[in-house]
């Protein structure tokens, strides 16, 4: 066997093996992909079809209610990015960071009847943290101007859309 | 008074590693023997300021000065004292201090164990050694000082995150900083290899231990992260494809590589100049994986101390480091000289396709994790990257690792033919076969696949062990002394292979595991997999810095009492923060997990699991570990060994 031949094979198996890596990216991509929405988006941004994505924004305070959902223990609750609110549904136990009027990300799907349906619902591990993706929402629904300080109180944006400018 | 002491051994340690990163290095070029001299004493002086420096911040922390911001904000009079302790490293700043300390300690070490390399190469290993220990002391010192004072000092301290708070936490960071910055060090003979412009069989000997000793501790590192996110976040799950988790596996899947690869610089004088990649990759990704996450640039769940005004001085240094040495790889690779020849199907040739394929995972999930990032920037899109991904493309790269290395060791070095290999596996492949049978009947088609893998890595490594003991073919007595008679490197491939086999088996088998969530009032019952849990009551209980509230529940399994266990939610006084504590039964070959969720109506909220085989997932990570030791144990790899006896030899 040549140096040639040996350093062509070894070539060949280089490209089969981060060509396949590739393929595999490129496939995963098209169908795993979890897309970030802010809730006033949800009606023109949101994948149907029972497809997974991620849902964001702030829990309305005075929303949380703890339910039995199909006869296991879970809560059902309103996300909102002041702009628009979706009801969130979820079985099992809240993270404990949960809290009203704190920001939240939750991964499910969209049900026909607009109710989103949480299998995951994440908070972090540090009470003061806002998702980067949630404080986007927030800036971009005009709730939260970073220069004037901390996100506003539950209570202010609740449901109340503040003016621009304002 | 302790702080300036612990800030003045941290400006003379970098004062060291500045002489220590130009001197040698210059001597070396130069061919100045006194020079190089210097680079032992520098390294060891750099080591020991850096020890006092980390001690001083110990004993503040274990003191309650809160006058020292770092300890203000991470620390509580009433903390335990073992986290006043593991504190030090639990910060951001302490843990860039312990870094710096780990990698300090590392020099050290080549200093007191490299008498017999040859001298230049010694002196560019420790003033490579040194570079790098420069730039992040001179970040500790600057940027994130660890023994800044605050005015006026507070009466108490802001008290540590309590997920912190827990033992396996506490030794976790040091186990896996050790495995990161273990790294360093085959890095440093990379670069020190690419200035002579020289590698041969001696450079691959003094590279291997080095590499299995920081992989054994980044495996132990990897393994006790995920076991603590298992039993301490109570999500139940144990490994979540989060940024942090990738920046460990990262350096893992090429460190993996270059264990591989460096045997073949040893024994063939192979595959020198992609070991030399593998060794500066190796160091690159546990670079940024420390650092990258700790920036804020990649956000995570895990991450705990964020401060993106770090960001660019950590990046420059990053920038720095690794594309200098690439930098250097693309100049002087080419005189390294070339390589043994060898066969496609080989020992060598499937120690390659071990280390393309480990590549290509390598390269799928650094893509899968920076990918958020670069949608972000570039498209303006919020994407998430989650498990499915991580799933979907590393699963299939991984089929085939798992498959060549249970064959790899039957192959001969140079020229091997596969057939004869693959029929002595043949008792192997057949019992793989019925466990992936079996298992398709009660699992998905995947983790069915992965069941029959893991049988066959397992059997495989141990059908390893049997055709060198000649087991059935000679005498049991014979056989015996033949197993007494390996070394014990040999072992440390089969424990190695073995555990990998064991943690695929736990993951695997985990994917069955039940789960439900119940309301019960106390007296009431549910049922889990075939256990019965009855919740007894529900009662208050005091900690030193929290306040818990505690279910009893009993366990029974067909009317036999099995275990009493008792979840908490503790409420931490001074974090405002609750935490749930999982309690956890094992046998090792299930664990019942149980968690304790909120109350209401005078009931509690429970999520009961059964994770069938989940114990294994950590026990072949500790099985793996086990096995590097082994193989540096091993006679023949111990330090410099033949140099030393050549030395001996040629004295007498």
């Amino acid at each position: 066997m040549t140096r040639k031949r040996r350093r062509l094979i070894v070539l060949l198996t280089c490209g089969l093996g981060l060509g396949t890596a590739a393929a595999l990216t490129l496939s995963a991509f098209s169908d795993t992909l979890e897309l970030f929405v802010p809730p006033s988006k949800i009606a023109t941004d949101a994948p149907r079809g029972g497809r997974n994505f991620r849902l964001g924004g702030l829990v309305e305070a005075g929303s949380v209610e703890r339910v039995s959902v199909a006869g296991q223990p879970g809560a059902r609750f309103r996300v909102s990015d002041g702009a628009m609110a979706v009801s969130v549904e979820y079985v099992g136990i809240l993270p404990d960071l949960f809290r009203e009027g704190q920001g939240v990300v939750t991964l499910g799907s969209l049900r026909p009847d607009g109710v989103f349906r949480a299998q995951e619902v994440l908070a972090k591990h540090d009470e003061n943290y806002m998702s980067k993706d949630v404080a986007d929402a927030l800036k971009a629904t005009g709730q939260w101007r970073p220069e004037k300080g901390a996100p506003p109180a539950a209570a202010l944006w609740n449901s109340k859309p503040q003016k621009a400018g304002s | 008074m302790i702080a300036e002491l612990g800030h003045f051994g941290l400006a003379l340690a970098v004062a060291f590693a500045i002489a220590q990163g130009i001197l040698p290095l210059w001597g070396a070029h130069r061919g100045q023997a006194r020079l190089m001299q210097t680079a032992p004493a520098l390294a060891l002086g750099q080591m020991i300021a850096l020890g006092v420096s980390f001690l001083c911040l110990v004993l503040a922390s274990v003191a309650d000065d809160f006058s020292v911001l770092n300890i203000a904000e991470n620390s509580h009079s009433l903390k335990p004292l073992l986290y006043k302790i593991t504190g030090a490293w639990g910060s951001h700043e302490g843990s860039i201090l312990f870094w710096c300390l780990i990698l300090a300690i590392c020099g050290g070490l080549v200093a007191l164990f490299g008498g017999p390399l040859p001298a230049s190469l010694r002196a560019r290993v420790i003033g490579v050694l040194g570079l790098t220990a420069c730039g992040f002391e001179m970040f500790a010192l600057l940027e994130s000082n660890p023994f800044a004072r605050i005015w006026p000092p507070p009466l108490d301290g802001r008290d540590m995150n309590p997920l912190l708070q827990d033992p396996g936490l506490a030794f976790h960071p040091p186990i896996l900083y050790f495995g990161y910055v273990g790294m360093a060090v085959p890095f440093a003979f990379a670069v020190a290899a690419l200035l002579e412009g020289r590698i041969d069989a001696a450079w691959g000997r003094w590279v291997r231990p080095w590499t299995l000793a920081a992989w054994s501790a980044l495996t132990g590192g990897i393994a006790l992260g995920s076991w603590w996110a298992y039993y301490e976040l109570g999500w139940g799950g144990f490994w979540f494809w989060d940024p942090v988790e990738n920046a460990s596996l990262l350096p893992w899947l090429v460190a993996t590589a270059l264990l591989h690869s460096a045997i073949v610089v040893e024994k063939r004088e192979a595959l020198k100049t992609w070991t030399v990649l593998l060794a500066i990759g190796a160091f690159a990704f546990s670079l940024s994986g420390t650092f990258l996450v700790r920036s804020g640039i990649l956000n995570s769940v895990h991450s705990f101390a964020n401060d993106p005004a770090r960001g660019v001085f950590i990046l420059g240094l990053l920038a720095l480091v690794i594309g200098g040495s690439l930098l250097l790889y693309a100049i002087r690779a080419p005189k390294l000289g070339a390589s043994g020849l060898f066969a496609p199907v080989s020992r060598e040739g499937g120690i390659v396709l071990n280390n393309i394929l480990l590549c290509s995972i390598a390269a799928v999930v650094v893509t899968g994790t920076l990918y958020p990032l670069l949608a972000d920037l570039l498209l303006g899109q919020k994407i998430s990257v989650g498990p499915p991904f991580f799933e979907a493309t590393v699963l299939p790269l991984a089929c085939p690792v798992f498959f060549a290395m249970a064959v790899g060791p039957f192959l001969s070095w140079k020229r091997a033919h596969l057939g004869p290999a693959l029929i002595k596996l043949w008792w192997v492949a057949i019992v793989a076969l019925v466990v992936g049978l079996v298992a398709s009947m009660g699992m998905h088609a995947v983790p069915a696949i992965a069941m029959g893998g893991a049988a066959w890595m397992m059997l495989g490594a141990l059908a390893d062990l049997v055709e060198r003991v000649r087991l059935f073919r000679v005498s049991l007595g014979n056989s015996v002394s033949r197993l007494l008679g390996l070394p014990l490197s040999s072992f440390g491939a089969m424990l190695g292979h073995f555990g990998l086999g064991m943690s695929v088996a736990g993951i695997a088998y985990m994917s069955l595991a039940a789960q439900t969530v119940v309301l019960l009032h106390p007296g009431e019952h549910a049922q889990v997999a075939g256990y019965d849990v009855k919740l007894v009551e529900l009662h208050d209980a005091k900690g030193s810095n929290y306040n818990a509230r505690v279910a009893t529940l009993d366990i029974t399994l067909d009317g036999r009492p099995v275990v009493t266990l008792s979840p908490e939610r503790r409420a931490f006084t001074t974090q405002a923060m609750t935490t749930t504590e999982a309690k956890i039964h094992t046998n090792l070959l299930r664990d019942l997990y149980m968690v304790l969720g909120e109350e209401r109506d005078g009931g509690a909220v429970l999520r009961l699991h059964h994770n069938p085989l989940a114990p294994w997932i950590w026990l072949g990570a500790l099985v793996m570990a086990l096995g590097a030791g082994c193989s540096l144990a091993d006679r023949r790899l111990r330090i410099a060994a033949p140099t030393r006896a050549a030395a001996k030899a040629a004295r007498a």
